[in-house]
Formats: C-alpha cells, sequence, structure tokens
C-alpha cells in the first residue's frame, strides 16, 4: 500500500505528461504482478464493491478522532473531500504495516462476511497501521471514490513501454467485463490475445470539437481551408442521445455505453434487433429516445437512464431507438481498419436485412455538395434535435480514443443569457475552499430567479478573483451556501432547455456553463426570465 | 453600566482607551505598537511605532521614515498608568505577543504565532492573562504539522534529487520568515543559496540588526545561470508565474505554506512540490497556546474564528470572533506579502499601502499594478526605476 500510496502522491506533484509516465513505469517495475492488475483496475475505474457505507465510515472517524458532527462537516467544507478530511483528522499513528495493495483490497473485499462491530474494529485497526497518505487512498478505495487524474492513455503509455506492447492493443484489451481478481497481468501481457471475454468492446474512437467556444465560431471557409473538399467528407447529424457499442456475439448481446458501463438492461427495446443480427456484429451508434420518427430531447432519456426497473409507463413514455453509424466487427471480423466507406456499406447491409427498422435505424449521411450548404444547415441543428454535425473523412479508419485529422465534431453555438450569481459554494478537488460553483439568477420583474448552476468556463485566476469577491460580499451563510450580493454578471451558455416543475423559474437548462464574465455589465442590465422562456 | 473592556475593537484596530494606544492598528493612529513586521500588521501612517528591537530594521526597510521605539522581551513601558511588555510569540525574528497589564487586569493579543521552536526565532512563551487575543489561521482540526526536521529532509533530498536531474530548484516562501526560516533548515553543503531581490532586502535589514543568517547571494542579471543550476533559489510567492522566475527553466518549484497540507490548494498552486511548513500555530497548537494562558475570555482575530471559538465556547471558554483585517474569515497567508513595488532586483521603485491580497500577487516590475497610483507616487515610481535601471 506504501508504494501505492506514493505513488498518487508523485502523480499529484506533477503536472508533466512524462513526468506522470516515468513514476508509473518506475512503479510497475517495483511491484508485485498482483499489484499491477489491481493498479491498472483501480485506474480504469474497476474500483472494488463498496463494503462499508460512508456513513459508517464517517461516524467511527469522528470517533476515533473524538471531535463532534458539526467540525467534521465544517472540516469537510473545507478540504472537500471525505476520504482526505477523515485521513486529516484521525490521531497520528504509531504503527505501520507492510500489506501489499491486492492484499489490502482482498480484505476489504472480504468484508462483508463481517458483522458491523467486527467492521469497525477491522477499519479502526487498519486507520491505525497508516500514516496520511496512505490512509487518504485506502479511504478513497474504501468509500468506492477513487479517482486519480491520470488518462488511460498515460497508464497504457507506460505499460505499453515496459512490455513492448501496442497501446492500441493494451487499450482493446482493458476493455469490457474484466476482474482483476481473475484477470492476470501475464493474460493481459501474452503475445496473442488470450481472452475469451464475448462482452468485450472496442475503444470508442472520439472526434476533437472544431470549435472549443462559440468564441472561436468557424466560417465555412474556414472549415474549407482546413479539411479540403467536401466530397471527402461524409456528414452525419450530432445527436443528443448516449454514445453507445451494441454487440451480438454467439447469440448473446450486450450493449456498452462510452463511461464502459454495460448496459444491456438499460435498454429492453434494442434487444430483439441486436438478436437478430448475424453472429459477430458490433455496432457504434447512439441510444437515444424516439417517438413518432422523431428523436427526443435527451432530458427525455434522462428520465429514464437512473431508474432500477423500467416501467410500462417509463417504457411508453420514452420509447428507445438505437442510431447506428459504424460498424467494428462484421461475421466475426475486426474490421476497424476497413475504410469508413467500406463500414458504411457493410452496415446498411444489416439494416436492410433488419426486419426492426423502426428501432435500428441508420444515421442519415447529409447530402451536400459545399461546405457553406453545410454551415447554413448546422445553423437549424436544434430543429433536428441535432447538437450539430459530425464530419467522418470518408477513408478513415476507425481508430482508438481521441485523435484528431479524420473525424470532427461541429456543433452548434451554445444558446447564452446574461445573468447575475447569487449563491456560491465551495467546491472540491482542486478547487477545494475556494468559491467555484455558482447559482445564477435572471430578473423576473424587480426580483432574481435563480435558474442554473454552473461550474465550469472561467479560468484561475477569474475564480480567484471571484472567490475574492464571494469572502467579502456575503450577505448569509446557509450550511456550505453563501448568498452573495447580486453584483457580478455573467454570460452562461447551455445547450438546450426545457420546462420543469422542479424548479422555481419553471426551466431546467441542459449543460449550463460560464461563457464569460460580463464585467462590463451592471446587474440591472442582466436579462429576463421573460428572455429565457423565448428559448423554450 | 458594564466597565470599559481593558481592550477593544474599534474601526482603526485593538484599542486600548486608558493608555490611548492601538495594538496592529490597520488606520493611521497616533500611538501604534506593532506585534510584528508583516504587512497586515503593521501599516504605514502612524505616528508613532512601538515595536520588538528585532523588527526595528525591517520596519524602517518596509515603512520608510517613521517614528520608532523598539522594546525587547520581558521589558516593560508604562502609557497613562497600563504597562505595555513583549513577549516571544515564535512567529518571525522580532515577533511578540503584547501583554497590557491595568489595575491589575491582564490581557494578551499574540499577533502571529506557532509552538515548534524554530531555531530562528525566540520560541513562544505561553503568558498568563485574563483576557487572550488571538490568531486561528488554521483553527481546524485537519491542520496539523509535522516536526519541522522531517519536512526539512525532504527539502534537501528534493533539492539534491533535482540536481542530478539538471533542473533548478525555485522554492517559494514569503520574505520575512519563512524565508530565513528555510535557510535556517537547508542543507549548506548541498549547493549555494540564491535570493530574490525581495528576500535579500529583508536579509539585509536583519543583518543590520546583528541577526546571524546564512551566506545567501542575490540574484542579478549578471549572476551565472550554470552555478544556479546546482543552487536553490529563494523566492517570493509574488515572482511565480512571472517572467522571473520562468528565466530558471528548467526548473522544479516548490512552495512552503501551511496551506500545502490541503491536497486541493497544493494542485491548485500547481506547485511541483508542497512542503507543509507554518509560521502559524496548528489546531492542537492554538488550544494548548490558549490553555497555557489560563484565560477565562477569548477573542479570534483571524483564520477558521467562527469554527474555533464555537469549539472554545463548547469547552467552557467566553469565546468571541473579532472583526479585524487581518484576513477575514480564510486568512490566507498572501496578506503577508510586502506590499511594496520592487523591482526584479529587490529595488523599492514605488510605495502602495492599500493593495491588497489579490493584487499582491501582480507586484513585479513586469506587471503593472492595478490599483491605481496617484500622480506624484507614479512619478516617484518611475524616477527611482530609472535609477535603478530597471524597466516600469
Amino acid at each position: 500500500m506504501r508504494s501505492f500510496a506514493q505513488l498518487f502522491s508523485s502523480l499529484d506533484e506533477t503536472n508533466k505528461t512524462n513526468e506522470k509516465i516515468r513514476v508509473l513505469k518506475e512503479y510497475f517495475l517495483k511491484v508485485p504482478d498482483e499489484d499491477k492488475i489491481q493498479t491498472l483496475a483501480l485506474f480504469t475505474g474497476r474500483k472494488p464493491k463498496r463494503q462499508i457505507n460512508a456513513t459508517l465510515v464517517k461516524t467511527w472517524a469522528m470517533e476515533m478522532a473524538n471531535i463532534p458532527v458539526w467540525l467534521f462537516e465544517e472540516s469537510y467544507h473545507v478540504v472537500g473531500d471525505l476520504g482526505e478530511t477523515i485521513s486529516l483528522l484521525l490521531p497520528k499513528s504509531e504503527a505501520t504495516q507492510n500489506k501489499s495493495l491486492s492484499e489490502w483490497i482482498a480484505e476489504i473485499n472480504s468484508l462483508n462476511a463481517l458483522t458491523e462491530d467486527e467492521k469497525k474494529d477491522w477499519l479502526i485497526s487498519s486507520w491505525s497501521s497508516m500514516d496520511q497518505q496512505e490512509r487518504f487512498v485506502f479511504n478513497k478505495i474504501l468509500t468506492g471514490s477513487f479517482r486519480v487524474g491520470v488518462s488511460q492513455s498515460l497508464i497504457i503509455k507506460a505499460l505499453a513501454d515496459i512490455s513492448g506492447l501496442e497501446t492500441q492493443v493494451l487499450t482493446h484489451r482493458i476493455m469490457g467485463n474484466w476482474d482483476p481478481a481473475t484477470f492476470s497481468y501475464s493474460q493481459l501481457m501474452q503475445a496473442v490475445d488470450g481472452s475469451e471475454d464475448i462482452s468485450r468492446p472496442y475503444p470508442f474512437y472520439l472526434a476533437y470539437a472544431i470549435q472549443e467556444t462559440s468564441d472561436k465560431s468557424k466560417s465555412a471557409e474556414e472549415i474549407s481551408m482546413a479539411l479540403g473538399d467536401v466530397s471527402n467528407w461524409q456528414a452525419e447529424w450530432k445527436w443528443d442521445g448516449i454514445r453507445a457499442q451494441a454487440i451480438q456475439r454467439q447469440g448473446e448481446i450486450f450493449i456498452w455505453s462510452r463511461g464502459e458501463d454495460l448496459s444491456t438492461d438499460k435498454f429492453p427495446e434494442l434487444h430483439p434487433f441486436l438478436l437478430e443480427l448475424p453472429d459477430g456484429t458490433v455496432l457504434d451508434g447512439e441510444a437515444i429516445c424516439f417517438a413518432d420518427n422523431c428523436p427526443l430531447p435527451f432530458n427525455v432519456l434522462q428520465t429514464r437512464i437512473g431508474r432500477k426497473n423500467l416501467t410500462k409507463k417509463i417504457l411508453e413514455e420514452s420509447p428507445m431507438a438505437f442510431i447506428a453509424y459504424d460498424c467494428l466487427e462484421h461475421e466475426g471480423r475486426d474490421i476497424r481498419e476497413l475504410p469508413l466507406s467500406e463500414r458504411r456499406a457493410i452496415l446498411e447491409e444489416l439494416h436492410r436485412a433488419s426486419r426492426h427498422q423502426n428501432v435500428f435505424r441508420l444515421s442519415p449521411v447529409v447530402d451536400v455538395n459545399s461546405w457553406e450548404e453545410l454551415y447554413e444547415l448546422r445553423l437549424r441543428s436544434r430543429d433536428e434535435n441535432a447538437e450539430g454535425f459530425m464530419l467522418k473523412k470518408l477513408d478513415s479508419p476507425y481508430l482508438v480514443g481521441r485523435k484528431r485529422g479524420d473525424w470532427w465534431k461541429w456543433k452548434v453555438d451554445p444558446l447564452s443569457i446574461d445573468a447575475v450569481m447569487i449563491y456560491a459554494q465551495k467546491g472540491h478537488g482542486r478547487r477545494a475552499d475556494l468559491y467555484t460553483d455558482y447559482t445564477f439568477a435572471v430578473w423576473d420583474q424587480d426580483k432574481l430567479v435563480p435558474f442554473a448552476k454552473a461550474y465550469s468556463g472561467l479560468t484561475d485566476k477569474e475564480i480567484n478573483q471571484v472567490d475574492y469577491f464571494v469572502k467579502r460580499n456575503t450577505l448569509e451563510k446557509f450550511g456550505p451556501v453563501r448568498t452573495v450580493k447580486p453584483e457580478l454578471v455573467f454570460e452562461i451558455g447551455f445547450e438546450g432547455i426545457n420546462r420543469s416543475t422542479r424548479h422555481k423559474s419553471g426551466v431546467a437548462l441542459r449543460f449550463p456553463r460560464i461563457l464569460r464574465w460580463r464585467q462590463d455589465k451592471k446587474i440591472e442590465e442582466a436579462d429576463t426570465l421573460e428572455t429565457l422562456k423565448e428559448f423554450l | 453600566m458594564p466597565a470599559k473592556p481593558l481592550l477593544e475593537f474599534n474601526d482603526c484596530g485593538i484599542y486600548c482607551a486608558a493608555g490611548d494606544f492601538y495594538i496592529d492598528p490597520w488606520r493611521p493612529v497616533k500611538s501604534a505598537v506593532i506585534t510584528h513586521a508583516h504587512s497586515d500588521h503593521a501599516k504605514w501612517g502612524h505616528d508613532n511605532y512601538l515595536a520588538h528591537s528585532l523588527s526595528r530594521e525591517v520596519l524602517l526597510y518596509r515603512l520608510g521614515e517613521i517614528s520608532l521605539e523598539t522594546m525587547d522581551y520581558g521589558k516593560t513601558v508604562v502609557k497613562n498608568g497600563v504597562t505595555i511588555s513583549f513577549f516571544p510569540a515564535g512567529h518571525i525574528l522580532g515577533s511578540a505577543q503584547v501583554r497590557v497589564e491595568y489595575k491589575g487586569e491582564v490581557w494578551v493579543v499574540s499577533g502571529d504565532y506557532k509552538l515548534e521552536d524554530d531555531q530562528v526565532c525566540q520560541p513562544f512563551e505561553p503568558v498568563k492573562c485574563h483576557s487572550f487575543i488571538s490568531e486561528c489561521t488554521f483553527g481546524l482540526p485537519v491542520y496539523s504539522w509535522r516536526p519541522q526536521q522531517e519536512i526539512f529532509d525532504s527539502m534537501n533530498n528534493w533539492w539534491r534529487q533535482n540536481i542530478e536531474e539538471g533542473r533548478t530548484t525555485v522554492l517559494v516562501g514569503y520574505s520575512l520568515g519563512k524565508a530565513q526560516r528555510i535557510l535556517q533548515g537547508l542543507d549548506l553543503s548541498i549547493g549555494r543559496v540564491y535570493t530574490h531581490g525581495v528576500i535579500e532586502n529583508t536579509n539585509e535589514a536583519l543583518r543590520r540588526n546583528g541577526v546571524q543568517l546564512s551566506e545567501t547571494t542575490r540574484v542579478t542579471p549578471d549572476t551565472n545561470k550554470d552555478e544556479m543550476r546546482r543552487g536553490l533559489i529563494l523566492c517570493p510567492p509574488s515572482s511565480v508565474g512571472t517572467p522571473w522566475m520562468r528565466k530558471f527553466y528548467p526548473y522544479s518549484f516548490g512552495y512552503c505554506s501551511g496551506w500545502m497540507a490541503l491536497r486541493g490548494a497544493k494542485r491548485r498552486r500547481a506547485a511541483d512540490r508542497g512542503f507543509v511548513l507554518s509560521d502559524h500555530a496548528d489546531w492542537n497548537g492554538l488550544i494548548s497556546a490558549i490553555q497555557a494562558t489560563g484565560c477565562e475570555t477569548v477573542y479570534l482575530t483571524h483564520g477558521y474564528t467562527a469554527p474555533f471559538s464555537r469549539y472554545l465556547s463548547e469547552t467552557g471558554y467566553d469565546a468571541h470572533e473579532a472583526h479585524t483585517i487581518y484576513g477575514g474569515d480564510e486568512a490566507s497567508e498572501l496578506d503577508q506579502d510586502p506590499v511594496k513595488l520592487v523591482n526584479e532586483e529587490g529595488e523599492v521603485i514605488g510605495a502602495e499601502e492599500n493593495i491588497d491580497s489579490m493584487e499582491a500577487l501582480a507586484v513585479d516590475s513586469a506587471t503593472p499594478l492595478k490599483q491605481p497610483l496617484t500622480d506624484s507616487e507614479k512619478s516617484a515610481a518611475l524616477k527611482k526605476a530609472k535609477k535603478a535601471g530597471g524597466a516600469l
């Protein structure tokens, strides 16, 4: 555990990619194979199941630290992370231990056999044998909240460097359903892929955005300069659903979302068409709600996505379809190397043969003769319930991960409105103890009505300035939330807007964020609720 | 009507009506007793100053020609029947707790303090009193310091490692207090210590005051770059991210502060290394300092005043939050930055007393000051800058 805790702080201590890879390699060369695979699992989000709930962990920590609940809460709001707060509050330990990461995880996994009292004894004696840094990572693993500021591609790069395997191969091998208890490091590193996991998806190919913000809106001419002849490109609407990979192998079906969540059960409507596909088919596409031949806004999908039980009512109100845009495996053969045009032909053939074309849909290719035409069409994306266009080069292979060059997303400019900040709350992680989470309001007659919360969009320098303002202009405190003097105006961008009965303003925004700080505007110049509702 | 308390908080500072003087006033007053020379405690513009002898040269350097009397620890001075004496606060060189006694009632103003003996300044000495006015910058139980030797060991190891890897070592710490403490803790057999002008000016002032400090070399445009690569460069927070600092590339930069105890704060500073080294008391330090005074009443001036006073109240003290300008409820060490316009070599090129902590970040000759200067200040600053050959 000490090596793992040390790895975690070393990664924290550098912002440099090469340095991170160096630290990872050093670690991998040092620890036993069981720890290697366990680390890979943790770093790719495969956490052990939580065996003790956070409330109990917190209660026992307060007992051990001998502090009242309110003081624990105050501390938590300053630290911004439960595991870290506990690690700092516990009395310093006298003892040490030498258990490895995998031994600790094995202990955590066997906790369900213990009574609550036994769990408590185990936890307290565990804490008593660790230093602060060990406690911190241990708490994160224990409470199922382990996250690390290292992208998957870095850890793969480090493993590729020490094993000699290609990064694309490793990326593919660590996809899907594996468990560090049964999948070993040597299996991962075999020269020939020994996996028999028929559920395993391919790594998604992700596109970069052509324009990051509305400030940098690109003209048709600029696009033409950058991407060349429009006839070499395939344009498709960018759908606002959930990116998903649908698999049929040996008569079994699997649906993976982009976050590598196995979501087969969440989309029962898709099962019949998948079962009828030829054996050994993998499709890439969008799981999306669809009614009357028309995609529905994302918030319809949102109402069902978190549900454990999909009732008849939910299935009726939010029927699903799958808009397919690529085929990655055909008749059991990995066809990602084929050019898009050929993969598309195969996809169209599969679609023609399907008896479920109301659910298995093809992402239509938007037929245009010039970038200007596409530019004009893009402005109407919202009418199509789309977020803009996906541009894919016709001769492009299906690559691994986010790559520049062959695929681009060309999103519509966000909708925007000028709003007044009225509440602020401290952030978490890197933004702990800084006021970074704001609530914004617009005018309704002479009152400011809150309508959105936003966390991102300001530079570090601006955040410091706003934080400074909040600390000196607090009107009231409600727990961690501060009411601040209405004075700062921000331009808030969002992707969509819907009516909502749950919000005071009567609207709910999709993906609100701060576009810019309008230091030139006074609060009287902020927009009104009426203006906001015109977007509905 | 209850009797007026011996010390009270008003718009100008901590006031003693019986003796007609202020302690660490933030607005110009006739008579100011200063706990220590950090800029949020020692403001410009008072008619008369009383401070500890070891603060003398730094105060004169920072505030210019002021009317200053000094006094050693344990000595007393009487004003209108009120006895004032100084006791070591252990915060920085020349930092004093101010003990005020009148008709048998004793109050102590802590200024800033820490309990660990840093081997640089005289260690904190508890003083019995009825009422204690305390700081609580780190008044939450998540703050708990490791012994300084551990911190210095890792600092020295980091320095050695940087030399091995061919990187310059840049260490950031406050120019008064932290810098001298770091200097004392470094293993000078590893290499030379180079200083930013602001720090070297402070060192010189302390040396004029008779303080023995290890040898340091001021960074000037002529300093040999290759030699500096094996050395350690000490600079104040205001130099982070400036062209001055970028000149040392490739470097590894460490940040020394109590705030480094939290991962979020550490990541935000984007330092390569965060060293948890503070000149303030941690949670347990604050509590034991308060217990040692034997006081009944505590006033908390800055830091996490709300939770800390609640905690003290629950443990039986008559505790109050006081409103001062020493940082508000989220005191930041930034407030301790010298608020003078200094160019890279440490030449003072202007003075602006009301720069707040935000602007203090921008104090650098390369960055224009955002707080407007008056025309006369501007021309004075320009003249001095020209004389010094610096660019404004």
